[in-house]
């Protein structure tokens, strides 16, 4: 089977892509449920600054300690982030727009200056080529592995151990920092565990998918869960299945139109957003303006029922109670007005004799409720 | 090179030409976004100009600037509308919105961008240059475009500046003149989808965000009135286009967008350091004097509460015993205090035990010590 897996190059690369929208997802759902997703996009361009330094001192691209380097810079991008905002200055937003700019220029001038012959080109930085992930491997025993199998699968464990052991923690962290930080639990330093995280996450998918791509993978699957769901650990299972959904029909579609893996991917994740958004079960456009109008015309057929009531039996009756007067003195246009009718009789709460409206038993009681909702019976 | 070599140069003259108009129409527009906490939007705006500068170059069917920069207003403009929709009608924050449109547009760019490179076009090359910008290849024709976009988005400005300022600083007050709050601000936005249209070509869509936020941000620590912030911001912003610009010309291989993008960084930095008022030094410089001052009213009121507690307006007091009082030497306190004759360092009387010679308040030291008790107790009431 795993000889399978690693011939299959399509495989490989949906793998890879998954991988990046899964490890991703686990840090991503804590930064959109704070707050703070562009930290993300921060974090994703200055590592680059991380990837060049490192690259500098050490003359090798990859493995765990040049994960670990280029994701200090990116921790480093939020605490400058933090240290700017602090200054009670600037806003927290200028702030992150001045800080990763700096480093990503001081990165990619130092690209031209000591390392034009490196690969990691300009083109790289923001765009990655997921395509190209099962060109570079390792040889594991009797097996060829792609080096971003490795090390997306290795983030994403890490991630995944991170969420699952302090997952009461960041919880609390999340909803009540206050709170957390009153029971002893240092919000702050989970939240630059955090960080780091999404740093290294960034660094390893960095080949796969470059800057700019690697933050749809962080925003967009937890926040198409974020529309679909209230409870935390489903909002991870959604996400998951946005992230793997997105790389397999990504790739699909890439492959048929012929145009970049890892962009058709960020962008499939985007229209699985458009449809939680749009048709999401309890926060979708389409299920709000659905709520909207039940409840506009619940409250029309109540306005009918108690205009039918307050006239009943009273002198002006048979002027009031027909479809005339509701044009009249509700305001109500001829269509309106006909179809508000036609619902109260559907629903077996008026009767309609010729012209004229009369309640039903169950209308009666229903312009009763409304009028004396505690069901204190004047005399 | 020499500097008027330099200047005489072509390329060089069109790159400084764009990087001052950019610096001009970014430093202005920013000032506004800035202050309306949209920083972050001149950011997804550039990013979302990729789609509209392969669409538009599809659709032109050649490199033509025009329908590029079109593309890219219009993709632009339409990122910023998405992110108003998806953060009004659903629960998703600011900044997932602004974090989705700029992801998800960049992404369609990348789309567009490889299939234009699949369609095998020979135009085609230097597309990606937007990405990074590509200051070297301005021509003079660009300069015209980016001229006249920089000029409509001036006059808007001078047109509309009443309003804008309102807006900026007070949007519900707008709301009540009965001023068109909403249309402004798509205008202001659109203005910097206008920037950041103009910032393509110089400095690409990666660094454009720093071009917007960090001329108003520098230029907001040396002012407080708007007029003044957004003439400093464009000055700021024209400084530091030209200054990198120039720098990349002499260097001979260093990008020009990260230079321009150090430089007016720069600037922030040093404002933020040295800005009368809001900057770090005088800031520091305020607090030690701020301290100084309140050791020397210490010193001066303890003086003056162990003569009245001895029921002695002379009361001579030892130095040992003012130093254990406050927990620090306060010698220096003291000689400041004698300078300005408000004490005295007198010989003790005869026949005590302790130091030959002691600390006495003047009538001056005991009129100021009851000035300043005086002045405590009333910001105590």
């Amino acid at each position: 089977m795993l000889t399978a897996l690693l011939d299959n190059v399509a495989l490989q690369i949906m793998l890879v892509g998954a991988l990046v929208g899964i490890a991703s997802t686990l840090v991503g759902t804590f930064l959109v449920l704070r707050g703070t997703s562009m930290l993300s996009d921060a974090i994703g361009h200055s590592i680059v600054f991380g990837i060049v330094i490192v690259w500098l001192i050490t003359h090798q691209q990859s493995g765990p300690v040049q994960i670990l380097g280029a994701a200090l810079a990116g921790v480093l991008t939020v605490f400058l982030t933090e240290l700017l905002v602090s200054t009670r200055r600037v806003k927290k937003d200028a702030a992150i727009g001045l800080v990763f700019p700096v480093l990503f220029s001081i990165g990619v001038l130092l690209l031209n200056l000591y390392a034009r012959d490196v690969h990691i080109d300009t083109h790289t930085v923001l765009l990655g080529e997921i395509g190209f992930v099962w060109l570079d491997t390792v040889t594991l025993g009797d097996y060829r592995v792609p080096r971003s199998l490795l090390s997306m699968g290795a983030m994403t464990l890490l991630n995944a151990a991170f969420v699952v052991l302090f997952f009461k923690e960041l919880k609390l962290a999340t909803f009540d920092e206050a709170l957390a930080k009153a029971l002893g639990l240092a919000p702050g330093l989970l939240f630059y565990a955090l960080l780091l995280l999404t740093s290294g996450t960034a660094v390893a998918a960095f080949d796969a998918v470059g800057a700019v791509l690697f933050v749809a993978f962080v925003i967009v699957p937890p926040s198409t869960a974020y529309l679909l769901t209230d409870r935390l650990w489903l909002m991870f299972l959604y996400g998951i299945a946005v992230s793997i959904a997105s790389s397999v029909s990504g790739y699909a579609l890439a492959v048929a139109w012929d145009v970049s893996i890892g962009g058709m991917m960020a962008v499939m994740t985007g229209v699985f957003l458009m449809l939680a958004f749009l048709a999401g079960p309890r926060y979708g456009v389409v299920a709000q303006l659905l709520r909207r109008r039940g409840q506009r015309r619940h409250n029309e057929i109540r306005t009918l029922a108690v205009h039918l009531y307050n006239h009943e039996g009273g002198p002006e009756q048979g002027e009031e109670n027909v479809i005339r007067a509701l044009r009249d003195h509700l305001r109500w246009d001829a269509a309106k007005a006909v179809g508000v009718v036609q619902r109260g009789s559907d629903q077996r709460l008026i009767v309609r004799e010729g012209e004229a409206l009369r309640l039903t038993s169950r209308g009666r009681e229903m312009a009763r409720e409304i009028l004396d909702p505690s069901g204190r019976r004047s005399a | 090179m020499s500097v008027v070599e330099l200047l005489s140069d072509y390329t060089i003259q069109n790159v400084v030409a764009g990087a001052a108009l950019l610096g001009l129409v970014s430093g202005v527009l920013g000032s506004f976004a800035v202050l309306r906490q949209q920083s972050l939007l001149g950011d997804t705006m550039s990013h979302a100009a990729l789609p509209g500068v392969c669409l538009g170059f599809i659709i032109a069917g050649t490199r033509d600037i025009g329908s590029i920069l079109l593309g890219a207003l219009a993709t632009g403009a339409l990122a910023a509308l998405v992110m108003l929709l998806l953060t009004r009608m659903s629960r998703l924050k600011t900044d997932a919105g602004l974090g989705i449109t700029l992801s998800v547009f960049f992404a369609m760019g990348v789309v567009l961008l490889t299939h234009i490179q699949g369609m095998n076009n020979a135009s085609q090359g230097g597309l990606d240059a937007f990405l990074f910008g590509q200051a070297a290849a301005t021509l003079r024709s660009d300069l015209w475009i980016m001229g006249g976009i920089t000029a409509v988005a001036l006059l808007l400005v001078a047109a509309l500046w009443k309003e804008f300022k309102l807006v900026s600083f007070d949007p519900e007050f707008a709301t009540s003149l009965g001023m068109p709050v909403a249309w402004l601000e798509v205008l202001l936005t659109v203005m910097v989808a206008l920037a950041v249209v103009v910032g393509l070509q110089m400095v690409g869509v990666v660094l454009m965000a720093a071009m917007i936020i960090a001329p108003a941000v520098a230029a907001r620590q040396w002012s407080r009135r708007l007029e003044d912030m957004v003439l400093l911001a464009a000055l700021i912003g024209v400084a530091g286009g030209i200054f990198g610009a120039l720098l990349s010309a002499l260097s001979r291989g260093l990008a020009t967008g990260p230079l321009i993008i150090l430089s007016v960084s720069s600037v922030v930095l040093v404002s933020m350091t040295v800005a009368p008022e809001r900057g770090f030094l005088w800031e520091a410089l305020r607090r030690v004097r701020a301290r100084r001052r309140l050791r020397y009213q210490q010193v001066l009121t303890t003086l003056y509460r162990l003569a009245v507690h001895h029921d002695d307006p002379v009361y001579p007091s030892e130095q040992g015993m003012l130093d254990t009082y406050h927990g620090l030497r306060t010698r220096a306190v003291l000689s400041q205090l004698e300078r300005r004759g408000l004490a005295e360092w007198q010989a003790s009387p005869h026949g005590e035990p302790g130091p030959a010679r002691r600390w006495v308040l003047t009538p001056a030291g005991i009129a100021e010590a009851e000035r300043v008790l005086d002045a405590l107790g009333r910001e105590d009431a």
